[in-house]
């Protein structure tokens, strides 16, 4: 059986499959669409067994992916590191506590270049030549460079205010940019009516269901990280709230496929509080979410009316797991946290998930003996600007001897000097 | 109030391919109920069960999303675009 039978697209609410087409609503009552599998034909050619003879890379779980017969993997993206924490764990009072790290995914240093490899695999399927998206920063990042890789034209829309950093770490792959005078919601929404007039490939807008896919490999190799055990706590930052319900379905499959044994997670969602609409949608108890204008330093999290919010919200609530957020202070705390205790060097957003990582704990969400994950997705030198004030440059000295000493002198002090 | 409202390519057959509908209302919600009217075929993709615009549908007046203008009881003026743009998500059966 060929693998390009094993799935198609299906309406979440009325069910109807439509085989694979590049399209993200349902035509008959507009819901999403996402990628339904024939699980049971997956089984017989999807072994756990087989994935050791594979790189330890996103493709070794290519059964469970949307990709086609002929599907040639080019670049090795994802298989990050799961860091056991020790410092920070210590500093917190967990005894399990996990960093899976995504600040070092490759190529383009955030997990964003999971969804576009599952992307530019249905790009190349439906035949198109140029490829976009519309962005806050890091996914036109992973658009860019796997674009000029596979040979298609990139055109990428990001709001006008976007951090240089990631402006440049697009532009120098050759894409074209586009920015928009608007939030992320504007450029959204323009995305979407581009999608219906050109036949381009954009895709988190008409390549959606076939995107968000790469996002459960941060799950399963989350899963097969920890001993193909799944975890007991994941806490996930949430922009449009992709990414958490696609951590969840990763870990149903595996527990579907027998690869893991069932059992409870709890999912717990990271806002920044100046773009919180999920968590305060959970906090309040709202029905529905409502929409914000954002106003955060966390600008990859910054995501006013999130298109799967209302996926995430019913995760979060039916799994017992909770939503919070963090302010602009504790974000770059976090940061510096998470630097100085692991080593790791992560982005506003992961400043974000640390900060509310840390808030659940002192509330009790999440309990010491238990295994909890927590999901950095981008790297920190994309947001240096989030954070340059906090270390101002520092006096020059002469190159000699006597300039160091008394450099030390007057830093830390004569007797600690003595003691160095 | 006359006013223009835009269908996405997705909405057309319900509207014998009109790109955008002309209409007169003093309210998105009497703009929309227009519409409906006019292309009863909408109705349900505009509406839910409950009357409330569907979850998975952005309405918006302009440049703005109408849950920041107090919902689609926000008053239209003269030469006012009204959008409606599917959302587009992709959410997990996963929860």
């Amino acid at each position: 059986m060929s693998q390009d039978s094993l799935y198609q697209l299906r309406c979440r609410e009325c069910g109807k499959t439509w085989g694979n087409v590049p399209r993200s609503f349902c035509e008959d009552c507009f819901s999403p669409l996402e990628v339904a599998y024939d699980y049971d034909a997956v089984e017989k050619i999807a072994r756990r067994e087989n994935l050791s003879r594979r790189a330890f890379n996103m493709w070794r779980y290519s059964e469970l992916l949307p990709l086609t017969e002929d599907f040639a993997a080019r670049t090795a993206i994802g298989g990050t590191p799961l860091v056991r924490s020790q410092k920070l764990a210590r500093q917190w009072g967990l005894k399990n506590l996990y960093l899976k790290n995504d600040a070092v995914c490759f190529p383009s240093l955030s997990f964003k270049d999971r969804v576009v490899g599952t992307a530019l695999a249905a790009a190349r399927r439906f035949g198109f030549e140029t490829v976009g998206c519309s962005s806050t920063g890091n996914l036109a990042n992973a658009v860019a460079a796997q674009a000029a890789q596979h040979g298609f034209d990139a055109c990428v829309f990001i709001p006008a205010d976007l951090e240089p950093a990631k402006v440049l770490n697009t532009a120098v792959y050759g894409a074209r940019i586009v920015r928009i005078n608007g939030n992320y919601d504007h450029v959204n929404r323009l995305c979407a009516q581009i999608a219906d007039r050109y036949r381009w490939g954009l895709v988190n807008v008409n390549l959606r269901p076939y995107y968000s896919e790469g996002s459960k490999t941060h799950g399963y190799e989350i899963a097969e990280q920890l001993g193909w055990k799944l975890p007991d706590n994941v806490v996930v930052p949430m922009a449009g709230g992709s990414l958490i319900t696609k951590i969840a379905k990763a870990f149903k499959e595996l527990v579907t496929l027998g690869w893991v044994e069932d059992k409870p997670v709890k999912f717990f969602g990271a806002q920044a509080t100046g773009c919180s609409p999920i968590s305060d949608g959970v906090k309040r108890g709202l029905a529905r979410f409502e929409p914000q204008k954002p106003n955060t330093i966390a600008r990859s999290l910054a995501i006013g009316n999130p298109a799967d919010g209302p996926f995430a919200m019913k995760l979060v609530r039916e799994s017992g797991g909770w939503a919070e957020d963090v302010c602009d202070r504790e974000i770059v705390d976090s940061i510096k946290l998470l630097a100085e205790t692991e080593g790791i060097f992560t982005e506003t957003a992961g400043g974000v998930t640390a900060g509310v990582t840390e808030k659940l704990i002192g509330q009790n969400r999440i309990k010491p003996d238990e295994t909890t994950v927590v999901s950095i997705t981008g790297n920190g030198l994309k947001t240096t600007d989030a954070i340059a004030t906090e270390f101002p440059a520092t006096e020059a000295i002469a190159p000699r001897l006597e300039a160091f000493e008394a450099y030390l002198d007057a830093h830390i002090g004569a007797a600690a000097a003595a003691k160095a | 109030m006359p006013v223009t409202i835009e269908i996405p390519t997705a909405f057309r057959r319900f509207t014998d391919g009109a790109p955008r509908v002309d209409c007169s209302a003093s309210t998105v919600a009497e703009a929309l109920d227009t519409l409906t009217k006019r292309f009863p075929g909408l109705s349900r993709h505009v509406r839910d069960d409950s009357g409330q615009i569907r979850q998975f549908l952005n309405i918006y007046l302009n440049e703005e999303d109408i849950r920041f203008l107090g919902g689609e009881s926000c008053a239209l003026r003269e030469g006012d675009r009204v959008l409606l743009v599917p959302s587009i998500a992709g959410g997990s059966e996963g929860c």
